[in-house]
């Protein structure tokens, strides 16, 4: 799988407080959930996030509360990818669960900026900076974890009978 | 290579007879549980997934208890969905308002956990039944979903840290000061993905309230899961509250750590998460005159008997300061009963706060307590994030039960054994 889009860049320990306040959590309603994207954070965040944009974040991507809502709300804002530097373990295990692609790459998320293009290829584990041609490779998700990937997610994998 | 606690409750769940730091495995679950957040997403999920039946339905629990009563319509109407589920599928363990309380409280008290389970919960805090001796941990709705579709759910294997504590805390130090010192030590991603292990003399002189305290903001360091060596104090609970037969696993003599921490309990002080991350703990020495408008003694941190009580004390024969609003929330029903049979809820009312339903409300910038711009809380909660409870430009402090009375008598942050000497 390859994805190729522009950067918007945050910092460390973006808690899903910040992804989606929680009082917007009386509804799961995907649009709406986008509506209100990152707004404590970047209140300009949902007006300028375009279909493809590709967020790179600092360390512990994620933490807080368990909500799904927090990788909902950034899927349903067209991003398709989040690299960071690390994340939050149950964001990272929602992500994964609801078929949103994340990649763990320190190298990647510190020198990658605002505004970049950069083409990412899960498969093989390699980020290119398409602005700067830097090249950056990272771990492949162990084969247990791509199979859920590959079936676009955790229900569909269930559903399937892959796991 | 020996194992960890952890990793000889996942491994017995997954059939196996050892397992390794790093391993995806797919393991049996005890209990799948989720609230009125976090449920209506895996409903929709279960839904899709064509499930007719949920695995067991005494193995489920559904707790109302973040937004209730309903704050609005959008709230009742995803109360209502997991009311009209739980009674199709027939689920056990469905509390509503006046059977619910805040669900890390609840299930304990319920004796819906014992030692040697594995829990998954749709709430980031269900590790607070590591206290108990078990495997628990945060998922989210989909994993909720999955799990009570099927009775199982996939995890990587953790490797863990061991906490080792000694020694004894002084009086009006608890819990919460104790985890708090410890993400200041290590960080709020100092964990991450890891298990924290608490072992030591000290295990034993700390409650089993102060224990579960401890193991719910695991996650606060990032950690999978927080979890306690089984001892007669923990037997006890568990046989007090119905839980049951346990099962004790303990680590072996070789099982692996990455780092060990040592904690002297008698070393810790009255301890404060400054905005905006629970790394962010200072004692009193760095503490200036911080005035607050809002106080909130509660939540599944800290909305316990003994946390209540350790609050009265300090509010006994006080008035809250003039401009400070007191919020106190007993987390279940039967707290608030036993805290009313004490007489706390008097001592409360008449130092000038109010008393709550069980709710989350306030914690995470539900309702119940929301703060204006610019304004401040010291709150027994867990989080202090950007905008946690309420405007994004308030602010909040984490602190004890003792230390939030202290200040809401004072109206400064302050510690309680300024008040007490």
């Amino acid at each position: 799988m390859k994805y190729t889009g522009q950067v918007i860049r945050f910092g460390d320990n973006v808690d899903t407080d910040v992804i989606i306040p929680a009082r917007y959590l009386n509804t799961s309603d995907r649009a709406e959930l986008a509506k209100h994207c990152m707004e404590d954070l970047d209140p300009t965040f949902a007006g300028r996030v375009q279909q493809g944009n590709i967020l790179v974040a600092g360390q512990n991507f994620g933490c807080g509360s368990s909500r799904e809502h927090a990788p909902i709300a950034i899927q349903a804002s067209g991003i398709p990818l989040v690299i960071a530097k690390s994340f939050a373990r149950i964001f990272y295990r929602n992500a994964i669960n609801i078929g949103l692609a994340i990649i763990e790459c320190p190298a990647a998320a510190d020198a990658v900026r605002e505004g970049d293009s950069i083409e990412a290829d899960l498969d093989h584990g390699i980020i290119r900076n398409l602005t700067t041609g830097a090249e950056y490779q990272t771990e492949p998700f162990p084969p247990f974890i791509q199979t859920i990937i590959s079936h676009g997610g955790l229900m569909q994998a269930v559903r399937d009978g892959a796991l | 290579m020996g194992m960890t606690m952890t990793q000889k409750i996942l491994a017995a769940h997954a059939g196996l007879s050892s397992v390794s730091a790093g391993q995806l495995l797919l393991a049996d679950v005890d209990c799948v549980l989720g609230n009125d957040i976090t449920s209506p997403v895996a409903i929709r999920a279960f839904d899709a997934l064509g499930a007719e039946r949920v695995f067991d339905r005494d193995k489920i629990v559904m707790v109302m208890d973040h937004f209730v009563p309903n704050k609005d319509i959008k709230a009742a109407e995803q109360c209502k969905m997991c009311r009209n589920f739980c009674g199709t599928q027939h689920v056990t363990h469905f509390y509503d308002v006046g059977k619910m309380g805040i669900e890390h409280a609840l299930l304990p008290e319920q004796g819906l956990v014992t030692a040697g389970d594995l829990v998954i919960g749709a709430d980031s805090h269900t590790c607070t039944y590591g206290a108990l001796g078990a495997f628990s941990t945060g998922v989210g709705s989909t994993d909720m979903a999955c799990g009570m579709a099927t009775g199982k759910a996939w995890f990587k294997v953790p490797s863990a840290i061991r906490i080792v504590l000694h020694g004894s805390l002084r009086k009006y130090v608890s819990g919460k000061d104790v985890i708090l010192h410890l993400i200041g030590r290590i960080g709020v991603d100092g964990a991450l993905y890891r298990s924290l292990e608490f072992t030591g003399a000290g295990v034993q002189a700390l409650s089993v309230s102060d224990r579960l305290c401890i193991a719910n903001m695991a996650i606060e360091a990032g950690a999978k899961n927080g979890i306690f060596a089984v001892d007669d104090l923990t037997l006890a609970y568990l046989r007090s509250h119905g839980a049951a037969e346990p099962k004790i696993y303990a680590a072996d003599a070789d099982a692996e750590y990455e780092q060990t921490v040592e904690i002297d309990l008698s070393q810790i002080e009255p301890t404060v998460a400054f905005p905006h991350l629970p790394e962010n703990t200072k004692t009193f020495d760095a503490i200036g005159k911080i005035p607050v408008d809002q106080v909130v003694i509660g939540s599944c941190t800290n909305g316990r008997l003994e946390d209540l009580r350790a609050a009265a004390e300090i509010m006994e024969g006080r008035t809250c300061a003039k401009g400070v609003r007191v919020i106190v929330i007993p987390a279940t029903q039967q707290i608030y009963l036993d805290a009313m049979a004490e007489g706390l809820l008097k001592i409360f009312v008449e130092s000038g706060a109010v008393v709550s339903t069980p709710t989350c409300g306030p914690c995470l910038g539900g309702y119940m307590g929301i703060l204006a711009k610019g304004e401040r809380a010291v709150a027994t909660t867990n989080r202090n994030f950007v905008g946690r409870m309420g405007h994004p430009e308030s602010e909040v402090y984490l602190a004890s039960p003792a230390t939030a009375a202290a200040s809401a008598v004072t109206g400064f942050i302050t510690s309680p054994w300024e008040v007490m000497q």
